[in-house]
């Protein structure tokens, strides 16, 4: 990379940025460049975190004693399944995909937009009218379904606003789908010329695995809940044992996509890690290809292992035999992933910044997450935990653990990127530091508290549970003290942040080659590309020679 | 990783008007939206697929509920109706090559006589939706399979099968329903295209849009060719 120099000392914002380029209202409502588009997904969703945080506060505080005496259960129940619903559909499954990786991927391959930027624009008014649906359900009265809809609970016993809150999810699935479709397109047809498929960062590689996922499952979703609305709204008989039909059925089409869209929520995760570790590390990642590999293999895999969520449903021993050995080998891709970054790191020249925190706790913290996913794949041990607080500190472990830590690794990472502005870096260590120590007090106790037996979706507890659960609740707030902070600093930072310069941590990636905030087509001049990604060996040795 | 870069102006001189700016050439152009309804195509196929694999399984469960409740459709709308479908799919795929050769009068013409006979086919469709109706076949608190049966010397199914039944109808009307609100999205496109076309919107060096809705048009076509056995025919043999 002969462009690449140390930055020198007086940096100042490029005149002609995205940001600059239009102004009101209309230039936003009805923009196509896809780095607004991230922005408008990136305020929308973290308003929707707020509010699926606060929920969870609440279930929390509820949880600190072992009487119900803050809300009845059928408050609780409303609690729970918003915050599901909530954080899942409008906070996790858009979280990376539509805003770091609608932001960063046309730059990483060198494209000056995605390939449909009215359907990227469609897309997140598709998302913003699905939310409309189900924030309407949750304003007028909620629903208590649990974010899976199981039937004939949803369908037959619940007098809530289910249809509006199933038909909204089915909305916004459509959003994800046109974000899948336009990655896909995108990733094949508008490469720069010399960036083979072998010279894409592995963001580009793990974003195009997730988009597959989303193009294949997320239409059957929106066929089951669209027949879960219609078995409420006109009584067919699908899903209901009285009709003939099997309830079962739905577990099957829900968890076919919902198992998936596990992956849906960590895939892009590890995108954002495979960047962050070599970047910090100052060396090339370790496995390149087996990296690229292993995040098709678990898009592959995931839709092989969705009936592991029903071996207390009453699947055949056989077929719960055969899901249970599928879910250990999806275990191997992802192993491979932790493997591979540990190695990068190994005789690396690492840089404790921010993202680099985040990244080593998403590696602590996702390891336990998969692992004990492992215990629950073991069918007996399966039996003892399911619906325990087990499965929840689990998928927390990977979810929060893994997907939100990834996010905010990511979002610090292209923060001056996206901004021009560094973040400050002393609070913003801090942060991470208090979001790792809150999420381990609030979610190890529950491990535990799920093995001794106490059940998921109870709002009232026997007492010899309480010290567990005053544990998690205390975790709870310092978590939430770790995830308020980046909210004030990097607001903050808008306006007093250190500007960046066009490549603040010396990274390699066509994304970094361009001014930050980027000008509205990215390049001015569409780049050509001659080397390896991550190439920061060469690089180091270039800075050498011109410095 | 960039060493030396395209001079702009190389990529930028005599854009057509019809180019939109992400794209260098209108082969990448034409190329790209054809990809993507592609793959908007095999979200469509996932779609259906759910309620496929529902299909077969409760044709699995309950086979003579299935084979009554099927042979209670009349056939001969459900055959008229593929020969329509089929025809539309023709005048779509005439549409296409009329707008390849530049022929703008026989693409409004041929674009025409498909909303025509997808109008045709919904009619149909809403004729049959009437009979289940006055059958008292739609799912639901009216559904009774045996309502008149006796009376004009039909089948008569016994009291288990006729409610399962009712699982049939379900699916039935779900996946016919489904259909149904396809070919009334790709009607309401098909207006759009018209209005477009009289306007001269289609030139044959950009008539993509044109092709790209012929493939969603095929699609929803073939989804009717899988529908019509599936429903009518399949399990059209005596009741044993």
């Amino acid at each position: 990379m002969s462009t690449a120099t140390v930055a020198p000392a007086a940096l100042e914002m490029p005149a002609d940025t995205y940001l600059n380029s239009s102004f009101g209202i209309k230039s936003w409502f009805l923009t196509k460049d896809h780095k607004r588009i991230a922005l408008m997904y990136l305020v929308s969703i973290s308003l929707f975190f707020l509010f699926g945080g606060t929920m969870a506060v609440l279930m929390r505080l509820e949880l600190l004693t072992p009487a119900g005496d803050l809300f009845q259960s059928d408050t609780y129940n409303k609690l729970f399944t918003m915050h599901g619903i909530v954080m899942v559909f409008f906070f996790l499954v858009p979280s990376i995909p539509a805003t770091l990786g609608n932001f960063v991927l046309p730059m990483m391959i060198g494209a000056r937009d995605l390939a449909f930027p009215k359907i990227n624009l469609a897309s997140w008014y598709i998302f913003m009218i699905g939310a409309c649906f189900t924030f309407s359900a949750i304003i007028s009265g909620g629903v208590d379904t649990g974010w899976t809809f199981y039937t004939p609970l949803s369908t037959q016993y619940l007098n809530t606003h289910v249809i509006a809150a199933a038909l909204g999810i089915m909305i916004a699935g459509f959003a994800s789908i046109f974000t899948g479709l336009n990655f896909i397109v995108t990733t094949h047809r508008m490469r720069a010329p010399g960036m083979t498929w072998f010279r894409l960062p592995l963001f580009v590689w793990s974003q195009y695995a997730v988009s597959i996922v989303m193009v294949l499952a997320t239409p059957v979703l929106a066929i089951t809940l669209i027949l879960v609305a219609l078995e409420r709204g006109f009584h067919i008989g699908i899903f209901n044992p009285q009709l003939g039909g099997d309830p079962v059925l739905f577990q099957h089409m829900f968890w076919f996509y919902s198992h998936p869209a596990v992956y849906i929520m960590i895939l892009p995760g590890f995108g954002v890690i495979s960047e962050v570790i070599p970047c910090f590390s100052r060396k090339r990642i370790f496995g390149y290809s087996a990296v690229a590999f292993s995040s098709m293999a678990i898009g592959v895999f995931g839709f092989l292992v969705w009936a592991h969520h029903m071996f207390v449903a009453g699947i055949s021993t056989y077929s719960a035999l055969v899901f249970s050995l599928l879910t250990f080998i999806i275990a191997i891709p992802s192993a491979i992933k932790v493997f591979n970054w540990t190695a990068t790191m190994y005789k690396g020249s690492i840089h404790f910044d921010t993202p680099m925190l985040y990244a080593i706790a998403f590696i602590g913290l996702f390891t336990i997450g998969g692992l004990t996913g492992l215990f629950l794949a073991a069918l007996g041990v399966d039996v003892h935990v399911t619906a325990t607080y087990f499965v929840v500190a689990h998928f927390h472990y990977v979810m929060v653990g893994g997907m939100l830590v990834a996010y905010l690794s990511g979002l610090h990472f292209w923060w001056p990127k996206i901004t021009g502005r560094m973040y400050p870096e002393p609070p913003a260590k801090l942060s991470a530091l208090i979001t790792f120590i809150g999420f381990n007090l609030t979610f190890f106790p529950q491990f535990v508290l799920g093995y001794m037996g106490m059940p998921r979706r109870y709002h009232v507890y026997p007492p010899e549970f309480q010290v567990l659960n005053v544990l998690s609740t205390a975790g709870a707030s310092v978590l939430a003290v770790g995830l308020l902070m980046p909210m004030f600093y990097m607001l903050w930072s808008l306006k007093y942040g250190e500007i960046a310069g066009n490549n603040p941590y010396r990274a390699t990636g066509l994304e970094w080659q361009t001014t930050s905030p980027p000008p509205t087509h990215n390049f001015h001049e569409t780049p050509i590309v001659t080397r390896d990604a991550y190439d920061y060996e060469s690089l180091t040795e270039e800075v050498e020679v011109v410095g | 990783m960039s060493d030396s870069t395209v001079a702009a102006d190389q990529l930028q001189h005599h854009r057509e008007p019809e180019l939109v700016e992400q794209f260098d050439t209108l082969e990448q152009q034409k190329d790209v939206s054809q990809f993507g309804m592609w793959v908007f195509l095999v979200t469509e196929i996932m779609f259906f697929g759910g309620l496929f694999a529902a299909y077969l399984i409760y044709r699995n469960l309950y086979n003579p509920a299935f084979v009554i409740a099927s042979s209670s459709i009349a056939i001969s709308w459900g055959a008229i109706n593929t020969g329509v479908l089929i025809c539309s799919s023709l005048t779509m795929a005439m549409a296409v090559h009329s707008a390849a050769v530049g022929a703008r009068k026989l693409l409004i013409f041929f674009l025409v006589a498909t909303l025509i006979l997808g109008f045709v086919f919904l009619s149909i469709k809403g004729k049959e939706y009437y009979d289940k109706w006055v059958e008292h076949h739609v799912p639901g608190a009216n559904f009774d399979f045996n309502y008149e049966r006796a009376e004009k010397g039909e089948v008569v199914a016994p009291p288990d099968v006729a409610s399962q039944t009712s699982i049939f109808f379900s699916l039935y009307f779900a996946m016919t329903g489904m259909h149904a609100l396809h070919m009334i999205i790709g009607a309401g496109i098909l207006i759009a295209l018209i209005w477009k076309s009289y306007r001269g919107a289609y030139p044959p060096h950009h008539y993509t849009m044109i092709e790209n809705f012929g493939l969603y048009w095929h699609f929803v076509d073939i989804i009717w060719i899988f529908l019509f056995p599936l429903l009518y025919l399949v399990s059209r043999s005596p009741v044993h």
